[in-house]
């Protein structure tokens, strides 16, 4: 009987292990993925943009939009909202971000959190108060036995994306000349600019690709993120916290951060859900102060 | 006037300025009906004042200002709730609770600033929200805290059902705190927060205490944060969670750039202003207010530079010109 009890423990142990481990890593890496595009655009722009969540949102109720009214299948709805958030991203940079550039930090935050405020608005007149329900395709929502216990096959897509996104970019900006040229830039945008770079041309570029990233994001995390209109404030502070543990212009940490956030907040809320979101918050702030004491004085000097 | 003396009496006083406390006093005969709002605004006026103090002067930009504000709120209504039901020595310990967080917090703290600070400062009034959230035994969690009352102020004005004790009352701890806030400001050591806000690298270098002074600005914002708090909690006679929350926060830092960050001031034009529209537009639909407060938060920032006090600082600049040009 004992050994028998033993082996149930087990059982539970590695499953609520293996529990942890996949939602920790999928919800991760929807946080990758949004915090990514904001990791991309303040290290080349130096804009604190607390307005990014806003794009994050949209993709995601512009994709179940789509689905919802037009019965667009999700593989296709997903992509049109990424390139449809990435060309909006492109007017909203021409008409405010371009002023803000050599503006105050308080500045920019207010900018942009006025932005993220008049998003809010705007969601609530075009979508409603409630949570903007979507459903996922019957593919994603199967489950899948990975042998220690089952898994919805969402997760395991989620987790496919991170996967790719990490390589894709990972290709663009070792390997080809635009990634170089935007390396260039984040570490010295007057040097860049004196041997040629268009850099203004450059950040507009780059903030598309930022605000469509977001849109990835929000777009295939919504059954992970509900939309809701506060969507551009609910999880600004995880996707900060990201941004600020990454450093600005660091690409390659930015994955184990998110997904460290990632896991960690799942563990927590599994593990002492009485404690509530607040020791993720404790440890990041921990980690915050000892990593950056200083931190951003060295980097504006260059 | 030597450079000196010139730095020291940048924010002297000013005759106009008697008009201001002449329409505040005014507004206790003329609007008796309206007392509860006006004391609303004083109270945030207090608390923009604060953060005046640290965001204006001093160039710590935070974005978690409310959890001083919270503490202070929640202190006074414990306290009262516990039998100290005298309302001044109740207020300054609520304020000296805030400053003791702020002084635990500020050494390690203001060592960031730029995204690092604003995120930290996020993060600890969220940490603060959570707690005050699950402590429901002590700080009756989302349905707040009443039943708790307060003696007479002096042991002689006994607290009004039309608010014309709590009215006086905020506006003198804002008058006695505005004083406060204008000697610090005009003194060398307010001197020094604004050099440390202008560069703080060469502050350090000329052997300023930089990360000393920060501290005690932040502490001395930390205490008045929550002596308005406190008079929150006093004259409304209930505290929520929503004193800890984020929107607080934001509200206040968005006063003071109506208004006017570092002018002293700012903090006093912003608040009134913020929230007399903002009573009128969520009387409509608070989601709609949230686009007017985007809307102004744009325009102050892309037109309006130093806010209301700013823009008729320009005018008068204007004025002056024009008058000059004519002369000669």
């Amino acid at each position: 009987m004992p050994f028998f009890c033993g082996h149930h423990l087990m059982d539970a142990l590695l499953s609520s292990l293996s529990f942890v481990t996949l939602y920790g890593l999928s919800y991760g890496v929807v946080l990758f993925t949004i915090s990514i595009g904001l990791v991309v655009t303040m290290g080349l722009m130096r804009v604190i943009n607390m307005a990014h969540g806003a794009f994050a949102a949209l993709g995601g109720y512009v994709a179940v939009s789509l689905m919802n009214a037009y019965s667009v299948p999700f593989a296709i709805a997903v992509p049109v909202a990424v390139i449809a958030v990435a060309l909006f991203g492109v007017v909203i940079e021409r008409l405010f971000y371009a002023h803000i550039y050599t503006a105050s930090e308080l500045d920019q935050v207010l900018l942009t959190v006025g932005l993220a405020y008049v998003a809010v608005a705007g969601l609530n007149l075009a979508f409603g108060p409630n949570v903007f329900p979507g459903q996922l395709p019957r593919l994603l929502t199967a489950n899948v036995d990975i042998g220690i216990r089952t898994f919805q096959v969402y997760r395991l897509f989620l987790i496919a994306v991170g996967l790719l996104l990490v390589l894709v970019l990972w290709y663009v900006f070792d390997r080809t000349s635009f990634g170089a040229r935007l390396r260039a830039a984040v570490d010295n945008r007057t040097m860049a600019q004196a041997i040629g770079i268009d850099v203004p041309k450059l950040f507009s570029l780059v903030f598309s690709v930022g605000c469509g990233l977001a849109a990835l994001g929000g777009a295939i995390g919504y059954a992970i993120l509900p939309l809701e209109p506060l969507y551009p404030f609910k999880y600004l502070v995880l996707v900060l916290i990201v941004v600020s543990l990454t450093g600005f212009g660091n690409i390659k940490p930015s994955v184990w951060v998110a997904i460290f956030v990632g896991v960690i907040d799942t563990a927590c809320r599994l593990l002492f859900p009485s404690a509530g979101a607040f020791i993720i918050y404790a440890i990041l702030i921990g980690l915050i102060i000892h990593k950056h004491a200083g931190f951003l004085s060295r980097r504006s000097s260059s | 006037m030597t450079a000196r003396s010139e730095l020291l009496e940048r924010h002297s006083y000013n005759p106009i300025e008697a008009l201001y406390w002449l329409l505040l006093i005014g507004t206790f005969f003329a609007f008796p009906n309206y007392l509860s709002i006006a004391t609303t605004v004083v109270i945030m006026a207090l608390f923009a004042l604060s953060l005046d103090l640290v965001l204006g002067f001093a160039g710590i930009v935070t974005l978690g200002h409310a959890a001083y504000f919270g503490i202070g709120a929640y202190t006074a209504a414990l306290l009262a709730s516990g039998g100290w039901r005298e309302p001044i020595i109740d207020a300054v310990l609520a304020g000296l609770a805030s400053a003791g967080l702020a002084l635990m917090i500020g050494p390690a703290l203001l060592l960031l600033d730029g995204l690092p600070l604003i995120m930290v400062t996020m993060a600890v009034s969220a940490i603060l929200f959570e707690a005050a959230n699950k402590a429901s035994w002590l700080t009756g969690g989302d349905d707040g805290l009443r039943d708790f009352s307060f003696l007479p102020v002096f042991g002689l004005f006994p607290w009004s059902v039309y608010g014309q004790t709590s009215y006086l009352y905020a506006l003198g701890w804002l008058a006695l705190l505005f004083v406060l806030v204008r000697r610090v400001v005009s003194s060398p050591f307010g001197v020094a927060l604004q050099g440390i806000r202008e560069n703080r690298a060469r502050m350090r270098l000329i052997g300023s205490p930089v990360i000393g002074h920060l501290v005690r600005a932040y502490t001395l914002s930390a205490f008045m944060a929550g002596i308005a708090g406190a008079v929150h909690a006093q004259t409304n006679k209930f505290v929520s969670l929503e004193v800890l929350g984020i929107d607080t926060s934001v509200d206040v830092v968005v006063m003071l750039v109506l208004g006017g960050i570092g002018r002293l001031y700012g903090a006093l034009i912003g608040a009134p202003i913020y929230i007399l529209v903002k009573h009128f537009a969520a009387e409509w639909n608070p989601y709609h207010w949230m686009f007017i407060i985007g809307a102004l938060l744009i325009v102050a920032v892309r037109f309006g530079y130093g806010g209301l006090l700013g823009i008729l600082g320009r005018i008068e600049a204007w004025f002056a010109r024009a008058r000059g040009t004519r002369k000669p």
